[in-house]
């Protein structure tokens, strides 16, 4: 009896002995982060050092097909990418992105009550699941989230009676003859229109909407409290969660993320500055202040100092696709949970350790508060997450592996594999390898996304995009 | 593995001695309410502003805009402007007295928004 063990595709593996074999499917050790290769493919934005604020991307996610991509950045607006059909001559390529829309989602304004600046950053960006031609999805900056339906236009009517071509109308008295409007082919034009406005509903600055696996309602959290929304109504929304403490002076901690379960409608999960997650049912009651489940990792006391709490708050919290696991991001790691167990994480991977000797100085030029964010590729065996220095890292879940790669102009030629990288912590630096104290805390990975079915991944440094492939032979 | 966990409790609290030399004033407890309450009041003028600045960083690292109140914003944002922007010339929009202001009078508080370079 022998083995073989052949990988059909990046995604599959096919072991055979004898004349069996057997197809695994992508859950298992399907050439996780390691084993493949990934490869540059493009880079959107501007080549210069010069960062205008407003260029400053602040959010990335594919939609569920994965053929569009969606960016927000600081200046409130939102561009959306598409993915070519695949170029049936060129077989070893995927198609690229290009632009399909792109549109001013949110302004500034200003709380005239409160003097108070709402930003028109966008904060996140939600894809609805197709259900028609349209497009959908769900931006929200501190204060309000929009709806937004991306629409196609590829005819236009023609040969109106009482309408000249330019719009003007004409003198029905000097209509002698009638004839047919007709549809015209024309230009593809994608149009983007505000469909809902969900406004007025949070008091403190949104950090996170998620949609409901119903698609017909959503939530949308800030520091202090969840609401529920429907997406058809905008006057009202209902408050699922308040942390807000009677006398605000007994404040201990904030949400920092929260997310609707991926198949079961009733269930969502919310992450505190102080490191847990707290999961919660609706059917238990109207206002889940009290959680079904808590997950907390115990500390050992004797180890807390001033950072502690600040390196455990939670920027980040997201669920596999198969709905039985969740991770978590913190300052220096990266936390998987399984649902059933709320005693301690089922696997940590440290993203930079050697950052806990320089907590004092990344206190100081504020990095410690920098708010990563992580997610999962398709078949939930890898997870991904940004660092410093351009650096994103990899960690497959079954080989344990993990890789650092680097988002950079230098490795720009189209299918160029990207080199792993390594960071010194300490001693001896090695040929290739980066000290810690090289490192560049300005050039931060703190949004990326991964391809719901591929592995293509989106990568934004500040005012790039970045967009890598694995290796297809 | 004991010898491990104190090397990791080390770097942090030789971290935390740097930082205490650094600023004797610094609160026993980071995660206390006032440093929740300055990212929750972020824009808000309030009096806790004058102490704000003794301390060396904002809670959880935001940087607090305050102002007194919308006039107070409106002239900070134009001396932005007018720093970004030194060659111009009065605007023209600026309607002087002649007769009360509405909304549509004044000039809009962003000029021509541009498209994204991601987008170039």
């Amino acid at each position: 009896m022998y083995f073989v063990l052949r990988r059909k595709s990046a995604l599959q593996v096919k072991i055979q002995w004898g004349p069996m074999c057997i197809y695994f499917p992508p859950t298992v050790g399907a050439g996780g982060g390691n084993d493949i290769q990934w490869c540059f493919s493009q880079v959107k934005g501007a080549v210069d050092d010069d960062v205008a604020e407003a260029d400053i991307i602040s959010t990335v996610e594919f939609n569920h097909s994965g053929e569009l991509l969606a960016t927000g950045d600081k200046g409130g607006r939102v561009v959306i990418f598409q993915q070519e059909q695949e170029n049936k001559i060129q077989s070893h390529s995927r198609g690229e992105y290009n632009v399909y829309s792109t549109f001013q989602s949110h302004e500034p304004e200003f709380d005239y009550l409160k003097s108070l600046e709402i930003e028109e950053k966008i904060n996140k960006i939600r894809w609805l699941p197709q259900k028609n031609a349209a497009q959908f999805l769900l931006s929200t900056n501190d204060k309000t989230i929009k709806l937004w339906k991306i629409s196609e236009r590829d005819k236009r009517p023609e040969g109106y009676n009482l309408k000249e071509e330019d719009g003007r109308y004409r003198d029905p008295t000097t209509v002698t003859t009638l004839r047919v409007p007709v549809f015209r082919p024309m230009d593809l034009m994608v149009e983007a229109s505000p469909r809902r406005i969900f406004a007025n509903a949070h008091t403190y600055h949104i950090n996170s909407i998620s949609i409901n696996s119903d698609y017909e309602t959503y939530l949308s959290a800030d520091d202090l409290r969840i609401n529920l929304w429907h997406l058809e109504i905008t006057d009202r929304s209902f408050n699922i969660v308040d942390i807000k403490p009677a006398n605000m002076e007994e404040l201990t901690e904030v949400i920092t993320a929260a997310e609707f379960h991926p198949n079961s409608c009733n269930t969502f999960v919310y992450s505190s500055s102080k490191g847990t997650i707290r999961l919660c049912d609706m059917r238990a009651s109207a206002l889940c202040d009290r959680h079904s489940k808590l997950f907390e990792e115990p500390e050992d006391p004797s180890n807390r100092s001033f950072f502690s709490e600040i390196i455990s708050s939670i920027s980040d919290v997201k669920f596999s696709h198969s709905g039985r696991y969740m991770m978590t991001r913190d300052y220096l790691s990266v936390k998987i949970w399984d649902l059933n167990m709320e005693n301690r994480p089922v696997e940590t991977y440290q993203v930079h350790e050697y950052l806990r000797s320089k907590l004092c100085s990344l206190y100081e030029n504020d990095c410690i508060f920098d708010k990563f964010e992580c997610c999962w590729n398709g078949s939930d065996s890898v997870v991904m997450t940004g660092s410093y220095n351009n650096f994103f890292r990899m960690f497959d879940r079954n080989t344990k592996r993990d890789i650092t790669l680097e988002a950079s102009r230098e490795n720009n030629k189209p299918r160029t594999v990207l080199k792993p990288r390594k960071v010194c912590a300490s001693g001896k630096r090695k040929k290739d390898e980066i000290s810690v104290d090289s490192l560049d805390f300005n050039k931060k990975i703190l949004h990326t996304a991964w391809h719901p079915k591929e592995n293509i991944i989106a990568v934004a440094t500040t005012n790039n995009l970045y967009i890598f492939q694995d290796k297809v032979n | 593995q004991d010898t491990q966990e104190k090397e990791g409790i080390l770097p942090e609290r030789a971290e935390e001695a740097k930082l205490k030399a650094k600023y004797p004033s610094l609160g026993q407890k980071p995660g206390g309410s006032d440093f929740l309450m300055k990212r929750l009041q972020k824009g808000v003028w309030d009096t806790i502003s004058y102490t704000f600045t003794s301390e060396p960083k904002g809670a959880l690292g935001m940087r607090t805009q305050k102002y007194f109140d919308s006039g107070d914003y409106n002239m900070a944002k134009a001396k932005m402007k007018n720093k970004q922007l030194p060659s111009a010339g009065p605007d023209k929009n600026l309607v002087t007295g002649d007769h009360i202001p509405t909304p549509q009078d004044l000039p809009q508080r962003k000029s021509s928004l541009v498209t994204s370079k991601l987008a170039g």
